[in-house]
């Protein structure tokens, strides 16, 4: 069994929800969570607020917040166990992020650690 | 209480004091010969009390026996007179008699740092709670060895085992410094957690074992909680829990001993006193930053305490147990969530959630299943009911699953 980062990728960070609205979504996303921890497949999460949020850029520049030039953001993550990506992508695909129009989750497989992650991107 | 009840009863609530003060003062070194005095005291009790009736005021009879005992074992002992006794000498000028302390504070004092000495990490969670029951509970091993569903021998070795690790380690019987206090508090409130548990939910017969077990770690976790080193939020949280599943005890089971489920409780048979002390000690655990398992579960069983449905109430119990879920993860809260789930957001919903589950090889997983599809599919509720039926081990839980099946008729 493989773990995996369920990310949630916000298309656009700069809306900003009602309380309520708030409010259902992280009733949901419990929700979402407990359904997958009840199959004994979650490993953890956190959600990254956008406030005091920056971003480090390639020349050491620093901008207050992801909100610049692109307008995504990451909200945040889980990560469970699961067999297969597509597995994953099944635990993934309850995530209320999705109501967003636009949103997206990402699934990435997480490195053991065990020397086995050749696959990774260099930077450029 | 005659003394047919009365002995059994001292011995419960004496021995763990007798042991744990004697073994303080002998060191674990000595721990058997602590059982043995103290076991001694009680079997002399049961003949002297048989004979001449019952002493004014036993306990005080036990602790004056237990002393005489102990220290006729000092002054015998061979050991102590070329080992023991030059360093008791040095430490203590007074004559040694006098050191076994049987006061109320040395006694609590004792019983606290043998619960702390016992939970040592070097020592498996199984023996931790088997030595627990032995020494701070007086059960004999064929109450451990009922309690665990195993045979003496398998217990006789695994408290041989700790014993002499305690003894190999040198494991001191005090109370560890404040940072430890944090480490080590995790291995004590799971042991007296287990414990609580092994008398809950235990599959032996014996009700009266069961209350007793129960009880016991209520006693210990009160300890805990009465004294200002250990007196930390999840302590508060795991005795409220306790208090308010013990609420139910006398409702849960029915003359015959067969297990009442929660629906059919009379709620007037629950004990108002003990939900009130859970509620008591609940509030006292909301401090500190740290969500312990204990407040999730102990927030639950608050929940329980509630028998009225309401929508909030399936709400929380529901949110709890994502929680919970998520810090601790066991096939019984993932049922129970599930059940939470149906209540709060229908039927339909939760049987989805619950096929996903897959724990084929419990019972509990194919009654859940039956009872999420009965008023849905009902052929689908008895096939599951009857899968159930098939793997449950017990007369009480069989019956019970039959009334299930009966009920949905042909």
């Amino acid at each position: 069994m493989n773990e995996y980062a369920l990310i949630m990728r916000h298309e656009d960070g700069t809306k900003i929800a009602s309380p309520e609205q708030m409010q259902i979504w992280m009733k949901q996303t419990m929700d979402w969570i407990g359904s997958i921890a009840a199959q004994n497949k979650f490993v953890s999460g956190t959600g990254l607020p956008f406030d005091d949020a920056l971003v480090v850029h390639s020349n050491n520049m620093v901008t207050n917040g992801p909100f610049g030039e692109i307008k995504e953001t990451i909200g945040g993550f889980v990560i469970v166990k699961a067999e297969s990506a597509h597995e994953a992508a099944e635990f993934a695909k309850g995530c209320p992020v999705l109501q967003g129009e636009g949103n997206t989750m990402e699934v990435r497989r997480i490195a053991k650690n065990d020397g086995t992650h050749q696959k990774f991107k260099r930077p450029l | 209480m005659d003394q047919q009840e009365l002995i059994p009863h001292l011995f419960r609530s004496e021995y763990r004091k007798i042991v744990s003060v004697l073994c303080r003062r002998f060191g674990f070194d000595q721990l058997e010969i602590a059982e043995d005095i103290t076991s001694e005291t009680f079997l002399t009790a049961a003949q002297t009390w048989g004979c001449k009736g019952l002493p004014e005021n036993p306990v005080a009879w036990l602790y004056g026996v237990a002393k005489n005992k102990a220290k006729n074992h000092l002054q015998r002992d061979l050991t102590f007179q070329t080992k023991v006794a030059p360093q008791v000498r040095s430490n203590f000028t007074e004559r040694y008699e006098s050191d076994i302390d049987l006061s109320p504070q040395n006694i609590s004092d004792s019983q606290l740092q043998m619960m702390f000495a016992i939970c040592h990490p070097s020592i498996p969670p199984e023996a931790q709670i088997g030595l627990s029951l032995r020494i701070l509970c007086g059960f004999g091993i064929d109450e451990i060895s009922e309690a665990f569903l195993s045979n003496r021998e398998t217990i006789n070795k695994r408290l041989y085992r700790a014993r002499e690790k305690l003894r190999t380690e040198q494991i001191k019987i005090e109370l560890p410094g404040r940072a430890e206090i944090d480490k080590r508090l995790d291995a004590v409130l799971t042991t007296i957690y287990l414990l609580f548990n092994e008398g809950y939910y235990s599959v032996s017969q014996n009700q009266v074992l069961r209350q007793d077990l129960c009880f016991e770690a209520i006693r210990l976790c009160q300890m805990l909680a009465a004294n200002k080193h250990t007196n930390k939020p999840p302590v508060n949280a795991l005795l409220a829990l306790m208090y308010f599943h013990a609420s139910r005890f006398d409702a849960r089971v029915n003359e015959t001993g067969g297990i009442i489920l929660y629906d059919d409780q009379d709620t007037s048979l629950w004990n108002a006193e003990m939900i009130f002390k859970g509620g008591y000690y609940l509030h006292r655990s909301a401090s500190g930053d740290t969500l312990s398992k204990y407040h999730l579960e102990a927030s639950i069983a608050y929940w329980s305490t509630q028998k009225t449905d309401t929508k909030e109430k399936w709400e929380s119990i529901l949110q709890l147990y994502n929680r919970y879920l998520q810090i601790a993860y066991s096939p019984v809260a993932a049922l129970n969530r599930t059940y939470a789930l149906a209540k709060a957001k229908g039927k339909q919903q939760a049987i989805v959630e619950a096929e996903k589950l897959n724990l084929t090889g419990n019972q509990f997983y194919f009654a859940l299943l039956g009872e999420l599809y009965t008023g849905i599919d009902d052929q689908k509720a008895k096939t599951n009911f009857q899968k159930a039926l098939a793997i449950s081990k017990t007369p009480a839980d069989k019956k019970i699953i039959l009334k299930k099946i009966d009920a949905l008729g042909e």
